[in-house]
């Protein structure tokens, strides 16, 4: 038997992959285990997307009654609205990334059961989070108008820094879900830096206190693409009154620092989640 | 069998010489395929471990679970793949499928294929039967807007329309089969890969199973089922194969891979229960002569562990006589696994005068009959006795002292094996 002829029979197959051989496959898989990721939230318990929404919602609440009325912080010019924008923009990234880095375990019976681009995983996690935003961020718009806010051109820049967000979570995602399958405390590991993440990003006060105390700790902050973002999103969304990412730092060309982490991320989620693809399934 | 054979012939009946023959591409070929699996030791699963210990590395046994693995379907052939459990036959198909690389070998598919390794893929219990299918099919290959169309006729198979928006948690287990079976028979794949999804669900969904697949092979289709039910292997397979400990032993006609998959389950059963029988040996007898050994031989007069249905076949044991013994007995009891009796023969009818033994004499007696015993294990008690008045004398008897297994493909609740004929005369 081991002197089949080979030569007519095309390309052997390249056995389990990242992307699989057919796009259109890959991406109806994600978008349908994203759609029904979203439905189990939205139908899965008695209130159901309430929840969802009352998430940032009340943390928003509990902070602005602590830093806008306690400690009376709110000189800021729309001060809730850049708070909710910021909360919003944290629980994207943190469901994103926190909820790829079990996917591939919780997914295991799939995994081992059948064939499919094993990306689908990570990025309709991904997915079901974009879709959470765009709900949650409907309140923020909500907020600013009936606080006196107008829209503005500027309103345009968000799908951008949006989608240069979703870039960074996708690489994170990438990353943090092919390696979790070998090495469990990525998890605690993870916790932690997002909850460093929080402190350490412009989201229950703005870059104009912390320019207030260092000019040079305010420029640093920026260098994180996370923090930069949500700073730009607040200039873009707000006004003027909160300064542009570039404008902390002083300079447009150093925008590219933190742009330039996010491209990294994604090309080295991709990378490593590439050549872990086809042992996944073998090391669940 | 040959009977069963040919009133079989509905689907496309391909032979091993009319697959070599067909100038057609294989729908299947696996070219050398070779898969070690590395088991760890200790898996290292922790940073810290790996923080604190750089430069262990992790021991690990290397696990062949394929080796030198090839074969080729031909186009709307059904093929079997048999093995035990351990077998590799599981990591063949999930090499097949592309749910494991292969580390030596190349598999050659042509067309689409599609895996069937467990019922309802993708499940999810907290969401209703509407959402399972879609999610279910577009597992399976279906894009959303081909799951979305067909889901009428699926829920029709299942016989589920009254239960569309029920959460399938909420569903019987039997339900939830109807529905995976339904799902997944929609999904059009010139190549389906079936691993023992037969074992699920009552006889009836069996039935309905088997109807399918007797449907599928009508239609052309090419399908790989793997299985160690050698019953479906030879109802529906055109060839088969046999895997143990990751080679092909058997390939080809499905009569003969299933002889000897049975005979393989069975020799590694008869090994160790002779073992734990020895333990406990029941022995009567006075010992003025001993069974030393006892075997059963083939038509050919070979030792064996295995008969078939239907040859001339014998038993012998081996005797020593440690004392002058005039005219014993000779004789042995076979019984089945229900520890029925299927022979007791001796030489008190047919030769009861054999003469004196001395002692220190060695001898062999042989008992031969036409093997009409039915496929299963049986067990031989060897005796010599001494006639007594009114019976006989144990000098020594030793309970299932041998064992042997019949092998014949032909299933049947009968005890033997009468040879028959049928005419159907109208």
């Amino acid at each position: 038997m081991s002197m089949i002829d080979t030569s007519d029979l095309g390309r052997p197959i390249k056995g389990p992959s990242a992307l699989g051989s057919d796009p259109r496959r890959f991406w109806h898989l994600t978008q349908t285990m994203a759609v029904m990721d979203f439905k189990l939230r939205f139908f899965g318990s008695a209130l159901g997307y309430v929840w969802q929404l009352m998430r940032p919602l009340l943390l928003f609440g509990v902070l602005y009654m602590l830093f806008a009325v306690v400690l009376k912080l709110d000189d800021a010019p729309y001060y809730p609205e850049a708070l909710l924008l910021g909360l919003v923009l944290f629980t994207f990234f943190a469901d994103s990334t926190r909820g790829a880095v079990g996917s591939l375990v919780a997914r295991e019976s799939l995994v081992r059961k059948i064939e499919f681009p094993r990306l689908a995983v990570p990025l309709s996690v991904v997915l079901t989070a974009l879709f959470n935003l765009g709900l949650n961020l409907l309140p923020v718009f909500v907020f600013l108008l009936v606080d006196g806010g107008t829209p503005r051109w500027t309103w345009l820049e968000l799908p951008f820094l949006i989608l240069l967000l979703a870039a960074l979570g996708t690489g994170l995602a990438m990353l943090l879900s092919s390696l979790f399958v070998r090495y469990r405390d990525i998890d605690p590991i993870w916790e932690i830096v997002m909850q460093l993440l929080f402190y350490a990003s412009p989201i229950f006060y703005v870059i104009q206190t912390v320019q207030d105390h260092s000019e040079s700790l305010a420029k640093a902050f920026m260098y994180s693409p996370f923090a930069a973002i949500i700073q730009q999103a607040r200039h873009a969304m707000l006004g003027p009154g909160h300064p542009s990412a570039a404008n902390v730092m002083g300079s447009d060309v150093l925008l590219l620092v933190p742009a330039g982490i996010c491209v990294a991320v994604l090309v080295l989620g991709y990378v490593v989640f590439d050549r872990r693809a086809p042992l996944i399934a073998e090391e669940l | 069998m040959r009977l069963g054979r040919t009133l079989k012939g509905t689907g496309p009946q391909t032979s091993l010489t009319a697959v070599s023959a067909t100038p057609q591409r294989p729908a299947v070929v696996v070219d050398g395929v070779s898969k070690t699996f590395r088991l760890p030791n200790e898996q290292v699963h922790t940073l810290k471990e790996k923080a604190l210990h750089p430069f262990r590395r992790a021991g690990s046994a290397p696990l062949e679970a394929l080796r030198d693995v090839s074969l080729s379907v031909a186009p709307g052939e059904f093929f079997g793949i048999v093995g035990r459990n351990g077998s590799g036959k599981s990591t063949l198909l999930k090499c097949l499928a592309g749910i494991y690389a292969v580390d030596n070998g190349a598999i050659y598919v042509d067309g689409r294929l599609s895996t069937f390794i467990e019922l309802g893929v993708g499940f999810n219990p907290d969401l209703p039967a509407r959402d399972n299918v879609q999610l279910n099919a577009t597992m399976l290959g279906l894009s959303p807007r081909e799951a979305a169309r067909r889901f009428d006729e699926i829920i029709d198979f299942a016989e589920l329309r009254d239960f569309t928006d029920l959460k399938l948690k909420n569903y019987s287990s039997g339900m939830e089969v109807r529905l995976a079976f339904s799902v997944m028979i929609q999904v059009d794949a010139d190549i389906l890969l079936i691993d023992e999804v037969l074992a699920v669900g009552d006889a009836a969904f069996q039935q309905k199973c088997f109807d399918e697949f007797a449907r599928i092979r009508d239609s052309g289709r090419t399908v790989l089922l793997v299985t160690h039910d050698m019953s479906a292997v030879q109802r529906f397979c055109d060839r088969a194969m046999l895997l143990e400990r990751g080679r092909v032993v058997e390939h080809g006609d499905p009569e003969r891979v299933g002889t000897r998959y049975l005979e393989l389950n069975f020799s590694e059963k008869a090994r160790s229960e002779t073992s734990r029988d020895a333990d406990a040996e029941i022995r009567f007898g006075d010992g003025r002569a001993t069974i030393e050994e006892a075997w059963f031989e083939d038509h050919a007069g070979a030792r064996t562990e295995h008969l078939v249905t239907g040859e001339h076949v014998a038993f012998a044991a081996r005797v020593r006589f440690a004392d002058d013994v005039d005219d014993p007995l000779f004789g042995v009891n076979l019984v089945n696994d229900r520890h029925l009796p299927m022979l007791s023969a001796s030489n008190l009818w047919i030769d009861p005068h054999p003469g004196r033994f001395h002692a220190g004499e060695e001898i062999v007696y042989r008992i031969s009959f036409v093997n009409l015993l039915a496929a299963g294990r049986y067990h031989a008690t060897p005796a010599v006795a001494r006639q007594a008045s009114g019976g006989a004398a144990w000098i020594d008897r030793r309970e299932r002292f041998a064992t042997v297994v019949v092998t014949g493909t032909r299933g049947s609740d009968a005890l033997v094996e009468l040879p028959y004929e049928i005419a159907i005369e109208r």
